[in-house]
């Protein structure tokens, strides 16, 4: 019984000196890696007098169901999925760290169809309920089309590359590095990809609310070793090129590939941009077209009896969905120190 | 003194202390779910059992929004479909090759380290070359089941064959049987049920190989819908189809059981209770 319950309880408590966040590996995620073994992570944990430790998950979906159940304080997630699993699951979470927004990370690969349209009556293989399926429904919308008009078949991403060599898979949804690989197949055509719909894919780093509550100086050392390795990754000389080449290393890939990656997603490079971007007044738009989505493939639960049934708080304030179940925070607070130089 | 061991409970006591280890589990798991929901109520990793009754409900009787087929049931045939191919084809295959292999010496020469080697092979780690073989359909997922139990029916049933005491066939043999009436007389009354426990030994790995085949690629199925929810944590969808798959299993079982003690009688004369 203990055991059970006492990662929750685990989460809840007040003042404590260790923290565990978890990342998968994904372009926008990489530099967790980098600062992690290079001692920026140390070196901020130790400036604050606490200790974190950063775990890499290999499963995506098991990184945020630990992290929900209360293993991790905090963990790298895309908006989506912050909404659905963690805050649809009662676990109070805070954006802390906008990275990026998939600027053509995502996209629709078809061997035959040539737009949106060719797809009608297809079969189209992607991770249900995922990020893939929503930048489909967005993809068919734009082209007035609806869900229906296709045929959705659940794949698993690793065995994505393999599906798309099969003769029966016609068209895929998937995301990088998967998708520079069924794109570089002999006479397909990407149709569609996140760069059409820029600002709604968004990848960040969530964490527990009544944690960084409680421990503020948890979600400073955070921001402070995020901005640290961001500042490498972007740099354009050798020194740049090198941390570039590890984390290509790391991700599978190489410096070319990891540059490929890095062109198609929107990195906000220093704290400035993160902050415009999580208190612009598009982020509530987006995030309320992730709701119906979500909503609409009963995402948000079976308590659930609107979209409105979890509640969003952006940094203005303003409130979208139940304010009494607020349970996904928008904050720029932490970011703003980092870009005012308060750390 | 009685001995513990000469202690036999009867029918009723029986059935009552079978009951017990379960009763506690349901007990252990309520009180963990009311714990967990008594520091947060949207709590999805322990659901009560309340929820996950109400959600199954509606997945056994309502209509799917998107689909407009009711899942559950729509899961279990299509699971049941790709599990009764599965295990018909590698039951078939068994039999024809472990008669085979057990009773010709020529076939057991040639092809018994084949079939030795091939039991071997991990059938998960062939799934890409499976794909690209036989596509993404239905196909796949029949033969991820084939190959991954066949070659163990395979080798259970040549070495039950192969164990038939010389004695017998020589006997056949001075009472003018030719080999298909040996293999028909002899070894075949003898190897099924062996073939039918073998069988359901294999249950359990061939539910294991139909939810990862349909982990990987399906539009329904048990397995599918729980890799598919597991994306949103709902355990109110995954703890009742877990229980449901074992119910599933449970009841072939049993079934397979009653059909072997009543097939063949004298297999089973020295079981003990």
């Amino acid at each position: 019984m203990a055991a059970l319950s006492m990662p929750f309880a685990a989460a809840e408590a007040a003042p404590k000196k260790e923290f565990n966040i978890a990342w998968t590996i994904y372009v926008g995620w990489m530099p967790w890696a980098y600062a992690a073994e290079n001692g920026i992570v140390r070196k901020w944990a130790d400036k604050y007098g606490i200790t974190i430790d950063v775990t890499q998950i290999n499963d995506y979906v098991e990184s945020i169901n630990q992290y929900t159940a209360g293993k991790f304080d905090g963990v790298t997630l895309t908006n989506m999925d912050a909404l659905t699993i963690p805050a649809a699951g009662g676990v109070d979470t805070t954006a802390l760290i906008i990275g990026d927004f998939s600027n053509g990370n995502d996209g629709i690969v078809a061997k035959k169809a040539k737009d949106i349209k060719g797809l009608k009556g297809e079969s189209i293989n992607l991770v249900e309920l995922s990020v893939s399926h929503y930048l489909l429904a967005r993809a068919l919308d734009k082209s007035s089309m609806a869900e229906k008009d296709v045929k959705v078949v659940n794949t698993s991403d690793a065995d994505m590359v393999a599906a798309f060599k099969s003769a029966d898979v016609s068209t895929v949804v998937t995301w990088n590095p998967l998708l520079a690989e069924v794109k570089a197949e002999p006479g397909v055509s990407l149709v569609f990809n996140s760069s059409q719909i820029p600002g709604e894919i968004i990848d960040m780093l969530g964490v527990n609310t009544a944690t960084l509550k409680d421990n503020p100086d948890f979600g400073k050392a955070l921001v402070g070793i995020w901005y640290e390795t961001l500042a490498l990754v972007v740099d354009q000389s050798e020194k740049g090129k090198a941390v570039r080449t590890e984390l290509g290393k790391l991700s599978g890939t190489d410096l070319a590939g990891y540059d490929a990656q890095l062109a198609a997603t929107k990195l906000f490079a220093t704290p400035k941009e993160a902050v415009e971007f999580t208190t612009s007044a598009a982020l509530p738009k987006t995030m309320d077209l992730v709701r119906t989505f979500s909503f609409d493939h009963g995402l948000l639960g079976d308590g659930a009896k609107s979209k409105d049934a979890v509640g969003m708080q952006f940094p203005s304030g303003e409130i979208l969905g139940n304010k009494a179940n607020v349970k996904l925070r928008f904050d720029a607070s932490f970011m703003k120190l980092a870009a005012d130089g308060k750390l | 003194m009685r001995r513990a061991m000469n202690i036999v409970p009867g029918r009723g006591t029986r059935v009552l202390l079978a009951m017990l280890p379960f009763a506690l589990l349901a007990f252990v798991y309520v009180l963990g779910s009311a714990e967990r929901r008594a520091a947060n109520p949207d709590d999805k990793l322990l659901p009560p059992l309340s929820q996950m009754a109400a959600t199954m409900t509606r997945m056994a009787t309502e209509p799917d929004k998107r689909t407009g087929s009711i899942v559950l049931w729509a899961d279990t045939s299509a699971s049941l479909q790709r599990l009764g191919l599965g295990l018909g084809f590698a039951t078939l295959t068994g039999l024809v090759l472990g008669l085979a292999l057990g009773i010709l010496p020529l076939v057991r020469g040639t092809f018994a380290p084949l079939v030795g080697v091939i039991s071997m092979i991990p059938p998960m780690a062939l799934l890409p070359i499976l794909f690209i073989v036989f596509g993404l359909g239905e196909v796949s997922k029949v033969v991820l089941i084939v190959i991954g139990i066949a070659p163990f029916l395979v080798r259970d049933l040549a070495m039950t064959v192969g164990a038939i005491p010389i004695e017998q066939m020589v006997k056949a043999q001075t009472l003018g049987a030719s080999t298909w009436q040996t293999v028909l007389r002899v070894a075949l009354p003898q190897a099924m049920p062996r073939l039918i426990e073998a069988l359901r030994l294999s249950l359990g790995p061939a539910f294991l190989f139909l939810i990862s085949a349909e982990a990987i690629a399906a539009e329904n199925g048990l397995g599918y819908r729980i890799f598919l929810v597991r994306r949103y944590l709902a355990m109110d969808v995954i703890l009742p189809y877990v229980a449901w798959i074992t119910l599933l299993a449970f009841l072939f079982d049993f079934a397979l059981a009653r059909i072997a003690r009543k097939g063949f009688p004298w297999a089973y004369v020295g079981e003990r209770v």
